[in-house]
C-alpha cells in the first residue's frame, strides 16, 4: 500500500512539473535550440535553479565542470577558436562572474565568440551589496561585444537568441547574459515569441564592389605587393580563397600571430609570422612593399613596431568586417569593409591581371631563404626550438596547438609551421598566462579525435594547473608539454636585454615537482632532460590514452630571436642571424 | 578642435553608460553631453561636444560609437549647417540698486529673469554657446552665486536655403 501511495505521489509531482516550467527550464530549452553541444560551467548559489533544471532535463549537451571559472572561460575560448561555434559558459554570481573577467577580456581582444551566462542575486536585492553580488553589467560592459541583464522572464528566449547571434556574427566577440536568481526560479505557463530585432547591429558582409575594384587596380600596377593575413580570414573560413588568390597573383603572404595557419606555413609563398618576433623576411617584405593588402588583421602594435617605420612606402588596403579597425592605427588608402571570404571571392573573380612583379617575388624569397629562424643546439639541455620541431614531427604538423604567453609561445609560432586554419590557439591581444591548458581542454572537447598539445611555460602552467583534474575527469587525451626554463622566460629576456640583467622576481627556482603533481591529478607524467630522450618521451605521451604531461627541461638562458626592440621599426630587427655570421 | 556629435540610440537600460564609458576608455574627453527622448518612442538622442585634435581621431570616435549595438546613427554635425542651442541658469547677486542694471544686460540677450529675491536673481538664457559665454562674462562683475549649463543640443537644418531660393524664383 505504502509503495502504491508513493508511486501515486510521484506521478502527481511529475504532472505538476510537466505543467509548470521555470525560467531555468526556459534557458536550457533556449540553449538546446541553439544546437549547443558543450557547456562549460561551475555551480553556485545564484545558479542553483539552473543547475537543478539541468539535472532534471534530458538536454542534449554535455556539461563540463572545470575547476576554476577562469578555466571555464579559456576552455570556451579554445572550443570557439577551433570549432567556430560559440563557447558557452555558466558561472555563478559575484566571484563566479569576476573570475571570468580575464577570459572575457581575452575573448574580446582576440574576437572569439563566447556566450557567458552569469547568475545574479535576486532582483529585489540588486544594489544592496547582497551576498555574492557583483555589478556584472558594469564590470563587463567595456570587455564585451554586448551584455544583458534579464529583467523579465518573457525576454529570456529572445535574449539568448540575440546573444548567440551577436557573439557569432560580424566580428565575433563575447556576450554576457546576467540572470537574477528569481528569474531562473520564476514559474511560467506559456512559451514566448522569440523573434528578435537588432536595428543597430547590421554587420556589412558584402564589400563594396568599387572598393574591390580599387584594390585590384592597385594590385595590377604594384611592383612590390605583399599580403598580411589575420584571424579575420579564419573567422570567415576564407583560407582556401586566400591561398587561391595569393597563388593566382604570386604575392608573398605573411600572417599575424593569430593568423598562423590561415595560409599554409610550409607553402613556398609563405613568409611566416610578421612582427616583433616574426620572420625577418616578412618584416622586410612589409617594410619595402609598395602595396600592402591587410586581410582581417588589426595592425596590433606587436605587429607594426614603430608606426612611422611600418610599410613607409606602401599604399595600404585594409579588408575588415569591423570598420572601426580600418585607419585606427595605420593610415589606410583603400578601406574595404566586409567579410574576408566574400572580399577574396570577389577579388578572385576580378579579371585584372597583375603586371610583372617577379623580380620582387624573387628578392623576397631569397631573403626568406637567407634569414630563416635559427637556433643553437646545446650539448647539455634541450634546445626549446628543437623541442618544438620534434613535437611538430611527432604530430605530423597536424595537431591543435595551444600555448600560454611568452618565449615558448613565440618559439611555437616560429617552429610549428601550421598548414591548416583553426589549429593554433593562443592568447594574442591580451597575452594571458595560464591560457594554454584550459584552452586545450576546450579544443579537445570540440574535436575528440584531434591530437591536442598544450605547449606551456612553467610559469603559466602554475596559473591554471588545476584543470589537469578536468582533463582526468573527462579522460581527455590532451598532451601538456611544459617548456621549463625555471623562469618567466620573456620577462627574464627583457630584463637581460633592457634592464642590465637585473632578474627581478622572474626566476622560478622554486617550482613544484611537475611529474608528481601531474601524477596526483591522475595523468601520465614524464620528465625529460636530454635531447636523445625527447622523441621516445613524446611517443610514450602521445600513445597514452588519457592526459599526459611532459616536463621538458630546456636551456635556461635561451632567448627568442630575431626581435624588434620596443620603439624600433620592423626593419631594425636584432638577432636575425647567429652571432659571428 | 571642438566637435559636435549626435548619436541616435535605442533607449535600453545602461545605454548612456555604454556611450560615455566607451568615450572615456578610448581617451576622449566629453565637454558636454545632453540626452533626451525623440519623436519616436524608445529612441533617444545624445548630443555631445568633444575636443579632438586630429581628424583621424574624430573618425575613430564616430566608428567606435557606431559599433555599439544600441547606437542606430552617428553624425558629426560640426561642419554642417545646423542649429545648436544650450540653456543656462545663472543665479547672480543683485541688490535693489543693481537690479535694473542687470535687467539692461538681460534684455538684449533675450534672456529672462525667473526669480527675484532680496539679494539675488535667477537668469535663464538660451542660445549658442558663445552667446552664453558672453552673458556670463557680463554678469560676472556682479557676482555669480550659482551657474548651471545644460550643454549643447543640436539639429542639422532642413534644406532651407534651397527652399528659400525656390520661393524667390516663384516670386520673380
Amino acid at each position: 500500500m505504502k509503495t502504491e501511495l508513493a508511486i501515486k505521489e510521484a506521478q502527481l509531482n511529475s504532472r505538476i512539473e510537466d505543467d509548470f516550467i521555470t525560467g531555468a527550464d526556459v534557458l536550457i530549452e533556449a540553449l538546446v535550440n541553439q544546437d549547443v553541444d558543450t557547456v562549460f560551467g561551475y555551480p553556485g548559489g545564484a545558479v542553483l535553479p539552473i543547475y537543478d533544471a539541468l539535472h532534471k532535463s534530458d538536454a542534449s549537451f554535455n556539461h563540463i565542470l572545470c575547476r576554476h571559472e577562469q578555466g571555464l572561460i579559456h576552455a570556451a575560448e579554445g572550443y570557439a577558436r577551433t570549432t567556430g561555434k560559440a563557447g558557452v559558459v555558466i558561472a555563478t554570481s559575484g566571484p563566479g562572474a569576476t573570475n571570468l573577467i580575464t577570459g572575457i577580456t581575452d575573448a574580446m581582444m582576440d574576437s572569439l565568440p563566447v556566450v557567458c551566462f552569469t547568475g545574479q542575486v535576486s532582483s529585489a536585492v540588486i544594489g544592496t551589496d547582497a551576498f555574492q553580488e557583483a555589478d556584472v553589467i558594469g564590470l563587463t560592459t567595456p570587455i564585451t561585444k554586448y551584455n544583458y541583464q534579464v529583467s523579465d522572464i518573457k525576454d529570456l528566449p529572445r535574449i539568448v537568441r540575440e546573444a548567440f547571434h551577436i557573439a557569432t556574427t560580424g566580428r565575433p566577440g563575447p556576450v554576457v547574459v546576467d540572470i537574477p536568481k528569481n528569474i531562473a526560479q520564476e514559474v511560467v505557463t506559456e512559451t514566448f515569441d522569440t523573434d528578435f530585432h537588432l536595428p543597430g547591429y547590421q554587420p556589412t558582409v558584402n564589400p563594396n564592389p568599387l572598393q574591390i575594384k580599387r584594390v585590384m587596380n592597385a594590385l595590377k600596377t604594384a611592383k612590390k605587393p605583399v599580403i598580411l593575413a589575420g584571424a579575420g580570414v579564419q573567422f570567415a573560413q576564407g583560407s582556401e580563397e586566400l591561398k587561391e588568390f595569393a597563388e593566382k597573383h604570386k604575392v608573398p603572404v605573411t600572417t599575424t600571430l593569430l593568423g598562423l595557419g590561415t595560409f599554409p606555413g610550409t607553402h613556398e609563398q609563405s613568409l611566416g609570422m610578421a612582427g616583433m618576433h616574426g620572420s625577418y623576411a616578412a618584416n622586410m617584405a612589409i617594410y619595402e612593399s609598395d602595396f600592402l593588402i591587410n586581410i582581417g588583421a588589426r595592425f596590433d602594435d606587436r605587429l607594426t613596431g614603430a608606426i612611422k617605420h611600418f610599410a613607409p612606402e606602401a599604399k595600404v588596403a585594409h579588408i575588415d568586417i569591423d570598420p572601426a579597425e580600418i585607419g585606427k592605427n595605420i593610415e589606410t588608402h583603400i578601406p574595404v569593409v566586409g567579410d574576408a571570404k566574400e572580399a577574396l571571392k570577389r577579388m578572385l573573380n576580378s579579371p585584372v591581371e597583375c603586371d610583372d612583379h617577379s623580380e620582387w617575388y624573387q628578392a623576397v624569397m631569397e631573403n626568406k631563404a637567407d634569414s630563416s629562424f635559427w637556433y643553437e643546439r646545446s650539448d647539455d639541455l634541450i634546445s626549446p626550438q628543437w623541442l618544438i620541431e620534434q613535437i611538430y614531427e611527432e604530430t605530423n604538423g597536424e595537431a591543435i596547438v595551444t600555448t600560454d604567453v611568452g618565449q615558448h609561445q613565440m618559439w611555437t609560432a616560429q617552429f610549428y609551421k601550421l598548414d591548416q586554419p583553426n589549429r593554433f590557439v593562443t592568447s594574442g591581444g591580451l597575452g594571458t598566462m595560464g591560457f594554454g591548458l584550459p584552452a586545450a581542454l576546450g579544443a579537445q572537447l570540440g574535436d575528440r579525435d584531434a591530437t591536442v598539445v598544450a605547449i606551456v611555460g612553467d610559469g603559466g602552467f602554475q596559473m591554471t594547473m588545476q584543470e589537469m583534474q578536468t582533463l582526468k575527469h573527462y579522460n581527455l587525451s590532451v598532451k601538456v608539454v611544459i617548456v621549463n626554463n625555471e623562469a618567466l622566460g620573456m620577462v627574464r629576456q627583457w630584463q637581460e636585454e633592457f634592464y642590465e640583467e637585473r632578474y627581478s622576481e622572474s626566476l622560478l627556482d622554486q617550482n613544484p615537482d611537475f611529474v608528481k603533481l601531474a601524477e596526483a591529478f591522475g595523468a601520465e607524467a614524464f620528465q625529460v632532460k636530454s635531447e636523445n630522450k625527447v622523441r621516445e618521451t613524446l611517443k610514450s605521451a602521445f600513445e597514452h590514452d588519457g592526459p599526459a604531461l611532459i616536463d621538458a627541461r630546456i636551456v635556461k638562458l635561451d632567448l627568442v630571436f630575431p626581435m624588434v626592440a620596443p620603439g624600433k621599426g620592423n626593419h631594425e630587427m636584432i638577432g636575425v642571424k647567429p652571432c659571428g655570421e | 578642435m571642438r566637435r559636435i556629435i549626435t548619436a541616435t540610440v535605442q533607449n535600453s537600460s545602461g545605454v548612456l553608460n555604454r556611450v560615455t564609458g566607451l568615450l572615456s576608455r578610448r581617451g576622449f574627453n566629453i565637454e558636454s553631453i545632453t540626452v533626451g527622448e525623440t519623436e519616436i518612442e524608445g529612441i533617444s538622442k545624445i548630443t555631445f561636444v568633444v575636443d579632438v585634435e586630429e581628424a583621424q581621431k574624430v573618425e575613430q570616435l564616430t566608428k567606435q560609437l557606431h559599433k555599439q549595438i544600441d547606437v542606430l546613427k552617428v553624425n558629426d554635425i560640426t561642419d554642417t549647417n545646423k542649429v545648436a542651442r544650450e540653456l543656462c541658469l545663472i543665479k547672480v547677486v543683485a541688490t535693489p540698486q543693481s537690479r535694473s542694471e542687470i535687467n539692461g544686460i538681460v534684455e538684449p540677450f533675450r534672456a529672462r529673469i525667473l526669480d527675484i529675491s532680496k539679494d539675488s536673481l535667477i537668469v535663464e538664457v538660451t542660445g549658442k554657446p558663445d552667446k552664453i559665454e558672453a552673458i556670463i562674462d557680463l554678469l560676472t562683475p556682479y557676482g555669480i552665486k550659482e551657474l548651471s549649463r545644460t550643454g549643447i543640443t543640436a539639429f542639422t537644418r532642413g534644406k532651407q536655403q534651397k527652399q528659400v531660393s525656390d520661393y524667390q524664383t516663384l516670386i520673380v
